[in-house]
């Protein structure tokens, strides 16, 4: 285990390597328990529970995801279990991880095919969707906070970002091509 | 509930695609599914749209999952794996190869520059996704109390986020939303 662990990246130093099993059932218990996004449980489990990262480790994988496009979450199994056990262990995280929410939202989908109209359904999905927003405006808010309260270009990226697409409704590639470009050289030239 | 070959195709290169311009993960294309789904197909509505992201964010699981209930709604099981396997799985391959490789230049000054200049796009992108469905689901001032009060909530509490949704299901089975 040692052996595939260090071919490909060291592992958090002091951490407890685990096994394919534990790596994929800790990724479905994740999701069983992620209710409202996965990210929160992800940091428990890895950093606060299982001592798998630090909490620096942990950002800098969650940096990392960050960095590469897609959904965050999935990438961070596939990057830790890489890096944990190989190509294996990458699988094994991304499977533990996607097969439960798989299932549950095909449930999902078909109940709500057959049952969204109801009125009593209708009703509750109705006080939902605002508090799902209002959760995301939260998310923001947290992320926000530590770029807002620093000199920087980074607070006017994410607000040119944030009308551009949110209001503005402009297609995602362009206003990527552009902001992408301009916000590294701004990071660049604020370093030096 | 038809799945014809062309349009599995179609909404396997749309949500690929959308996959390699996530930015900061699965809330951050919510507007670009959106635009997409919404807007310019027609296939979900302003209404079901909010409701599909809603039950997303309650489900257990990434929020990423919404591809699963639109790609449903738009053809079916087959759908619904098409869309799934197309938002997680190129970039799930992307993220091995990547990481295996990105701790070589850690210390590389072109890195950090990447990182500290997409970290705010990323921020700004879940923040127009913050835009989009508070507009999608907010129909009545009951419903902007509900988002504000939970934001509220959200932000200054560590209470889990199944509760508010809870809540807020609650309050809306009343009738008053």
């Amino acid at each position: 285990m040692s052996e595939t662990a260090s071919d490909t990246a060291p592992a958090p130093t002091g951490a407890p390597v685990p096994t394919h099993a534990e790596l994929f059932f800790a990724f479905v218990r994740i999701t069983v328990s992620g209710f409202g996004g996965t990210l929160p449980w992800t940091r428990r489990m890895f950093v606060e529970q299982k001592r798998w990262l630090t909490a620096q480790e942990f950002n800098d994988v969650y940096a990392l995801c960050q960095f590469l496009p897609g959904p965050n979450i999935v990438n961070l199994t596939s990057v830790f279990g890489s890096r944990m056990l190989g190509p294996t262990g990458a699988l094994a995280a991304w499977c533990g991880f996607l097969l439960v929410p798989f299932c549950v939202m095909l449930a999902a989908s078909i109940l709500y095919d057959r049952y969204g109209d109801v009125e009593y359904v209708r009703r509750v999905l109705a006080g939902m969707a605002p508090a799902a927003a209002g959760l995301i405006i939260a998310t923001v808010g947290k992320m926000a906070g530590p770029m807002f309260r620093s000199f920087g270009p980074a607070p006017f990226v994410v607000l040119a970002t944030a009308v551009a697409i949110g209001l503005l409704r402009w297609p995602l590639l362009w206003v990527m091509l552009v902001l992408v470009p301009v916000s590294i050289g701004l990071a660049w030239w604020t370093r030096r | 509930m038809k799945a014809d070959g062309d349009l599995l195709v179609t909404l396997a290169l749309q949500f690929a695609v959308m996959s390699l311009l996530a930015l900061g993960g699965a809330n951050a294309v919510v507007p670009e599914m959106h635009r997409f789904a919404v807007e310019s197909r027609g296939w979900v509505s302003e209404r079901e749209f909010a409701d599909m992201f809603a039950i997303s964010q309650a489900a257990p699981g990434p929020n990423v999952m919404i591809v699963t209930l639109i790609g449903y709604h738009i053809a079916g099981f087959a759908g619904a794996l098409v869309t799934t396997l197309a938002m997680c799985g190129p970039t799930a391959v992307l993220a091995h190869f990547v990481g295996r490789v990105w701790d070589r230049f850690k210390d590389a000054p072109w890195r950090a520059a990447i990182q500290a200049g997409l970290v705010p796009i990323s921020v700004g992108l879940v923040g127009a996704s913050a835009i989009v469905l508070t507009q999608a689901a907010n129909r009545s001032w009951l419903a902007v109390v509900l988002t504000v009060a939970t934001a509220a909530t959200a932000y200054w509490t560590r209470w889990n986020p199944l509760w508010l949704i809870a809540v807020a299901g609650l309050t809306g089975l009343t009738g008053l939303i």
